[in-house]
């Protein structure tokens, strides 16, 4: 059995009197795509942001390829190869591709003119924008000098995608990647996930959409009240199976007899 | 579910149209500093042929001697403007750090060199409260520098205690008002200092991480914050280096006038935004070029001169420069409109 890229045990966390994640297991492997879905306030969000280094849990502990981490930062879970995309995408519109992708991770020229005068590597960065890009298959954005506010909605995924992916990371957690996005837009978003998986990265992947989670996923983590309600797959159960659970009309356990009998 | 092929564009289903629109809209997008340097251009013909002496090398190098000292603190502008904010009190920053350099000269027997420091100093301290203000304690910009504006002109006034005080021509501090003739055509070293402020930031702008980032942050904060930039820091140092940028322009000043004038620079606040705005840089931030500023501030004085050499009342400047401000921020807002 190979060992997760990320694990999570007992995972707790309060805002006051509000239980937020009330002890949540999680594990992901590398090459899986794991949804996780929940009802509003079962814990998704806080799940996902402890995760990426955006909230500090208040118990339990992380794994990152086995080895115990804690992030005060986004910027360390970074560090430790756990990218996001947030549904905000995090882009600045006025700058181009290329500038976006390499925010806040710029590269300078090297020698005297980069440690001296600072200078950037421009064409440098250019270049590889333009293999990250290619290398995903985003065959739209052809112009990587083009600003970002002049791209659609999914091509503005796909950069943020792109650049969570570019940057050797091992797990690329997506928040809601289509939630404002079109049927062919989306189909895209979705293409550009199962291919990052192919190439062996981990990705989370949060979602309200049910078919999009079922045509994608590998398992599906299941938040309920602070709670994992239970992991499911998409060939265990149907989607109504795993409102049913997220609703808490049905646990794991009863609904997998109804399979069970249905078949 | 259905196999898309390769997922097109709305621009590539509709077929592409380039209206003429649409290509001036994506040149400027490019270039904000594009329409201002028409505008200057255009405006130089035009009073070149209202009278021909304009373009006697001798009014030339008098329209940039003039365009130095608001041209100096428009750099400082940008930046601050850049982020999406706004200094108010740049030229009151500019006067109090002037006179403190003149002062201690003239009253406090201090070396030129050392007064020079301290007076930046007092510049930079300045900037770093506008700062403070703005990224701690998180108050608007337009609100912390109206402040700061009284604060600073008030502390000048009692300094300075109704004085003027001059100086000596070709002391230390006066340096920058010294002139070098290339034929009859006078740069001060003022003038150049003030084009090399335009060289350096251009540079930290376009070429280092730093100017990326204040495009970032002026552009979107959130995102930027979130993509990994500390965001705070990068507004600090705006508002830190707008103040150094600023103390420079008080050498600048105390070169010009040979010494400090506590009424010096009453304009210049609103003067140096004028500049930043024609110049073509968006004041909703993350949107222009520094050298737009330089050409925003070249446009002022070139109406300035050009009208008085045609020969037509001055007041005619004032209305050109409010049009030209309207006309500016007319075209940023189209140019910032993108449609898909």
């Amino acid at each position: 059995m190979t060992q997760p890229v990320l694990e999570a045990e007992g995972l707790i966390k309060t805002f006051g009197p509000v239980v937020g994640l009330a002890g949540v297991d999680i594990q992901l492997y590398p090459g899986e795509v794991l949804a996780v879905i929940g009802d509003n306030g079962a814990g998704k969000s806080t799940l996902i942001k402890c995760l990426s280094g955006a909230m500090v849990p208040d118990g339990g502990s992380m794994k990152v390829d086995g080895r115990v981490v804690s992030f005060s930062s986004t910027q360390e879970a970074r560090e430790a190869g756990i990218e996001t995309v947030y549904q905000t995408l995090a882009v600045a519109p006025a700058l181009d591709i290329a500038s976006n992708l390499f925010l806040a991770r710029e590269r300078r020229r090297p020698g005297p003119l980069g440690s001296v005068l600072r200078m950037l590597d421009t064409s440098g960065m250019k270049r590889d924008a333009k293999r990250h890009i290619d290398e995903l298959g985003i065959s739209t954005l052809q112009n990587i000098s083009q600003s970002v506010e002049t791209l659609s909605g999914g091509q503005r995924q796909a950069v943020a995608v792109a650049r969570a992916a570019a940057f050797g990371g091992k797990v690329v957690i997506l928040d809601e990647p289509t939630a404002a996005l079109g049927v062919r837009e989306t189909g895209q978003v979705l293409r550009l996930i199962r291919d990052l998986r192919d190439r062996g990265l981990a990705i989370i992947l949060i979602s309200h959409n049910m078919p999009n989670v079922f045509e994608v996923a590998d398992r599906i983590h299941i938040q309920r009240l602070g709670r994992s309600a239970g992991v499911i797959t998409p060939e265990s159960h149907t989607p109504a199976e795993a409102v049913a659970i997220m609703t808490g009309a049905v646990t794991l356990e009863t609904s997998g007899d109804v399979t069970a009998a249905s078949e | 579910m259905t196999r898309v092929a390769e997922p097109e564009t709305a621009e590539e289903v509709l077929g592409q149209k380039k209206t003429l629109g649409r290509q001036v809209h994506g040149v400027l997008h490019r270039m904000p500093a594009l329409s201002p340097l028409i505008v200057l251009v255009a405006a130089g013909v035009v009073f070149g042929l209202a009278n021909p002496r304009f373009f006697l090398p001798g009014n030339l190098s008098i329209i940039l001697q003039q365009a130095s000292i608001v041209g100096a603190l428009a750099v400082g502008q940008t930046l601050v403007i850049l982020t999406a904010g706004i200094d108010l009190s740049i030229g009151a920053v500019m006067v109090l750090s002037s006179l403190v350099m003149a002062k201690l000269v003239k009253d406090g027997a201090v070396p030129g060199p050392v007064a020079l420091l301290i007076g930046f100093a007092v510049a930079v301290l300045a900037g770093a409260l506008n700062g403070f203000l703005v990224t701690r304690i998180k108050l608007p910009p337009f609100i912390v520098t109206l402040g700061t504006l009284s604060i600073f002109t008030a502390g000048t006034l009692i300094y300075a205690q109704g004085q003027t005080i001059s100086l000596p021509a070709n002391t230390f501090l006066t340096w920058t008002g010294s002139t070098i003739a290339i034929g009859s055509f006078n740069l001060t070293v003022g003038v150049i200092m003030m084009l090399v402020l335009y060289v350096v930031f251009a540079y930290a702008l376009k070429q280092t991480a730093w100017g990326k980032h204040l495009y970032a942050t002026g552009d979107d904060p959130e995102a930027s914050g979130l993509a990994g930039i500390r965001t705070n820091r990068v507004l600090l140092s705006a508002y830190v280096v707008a103040g150094a940028v600023i103390g420079i322009g008080a050498w600048i000043l105390v070169g010009r006038i040979n010494g400090a004038d506590p009424n010096a620079g009453v304009n210049a606040n609103l003067e140096s935004i004028t500049a930043v705005v024609i110049g073509g840089t968006s004041l909703f931030g993350g949107r222009g070029a520094v050298v737009g500023s330089l050409i925003g501030a070249l446009i002022v004085q070139v109406f300035d001169n050009g009208l008085a050499l045609a020969g037509v009342d001055p007041n005619y400047q004032v209305l050109a420069v409010g049009v030209l401000v309207l006309l500016a921020v007319g075209a940023d807002q189209w140019i910032r409109s993108v449609k898909s």
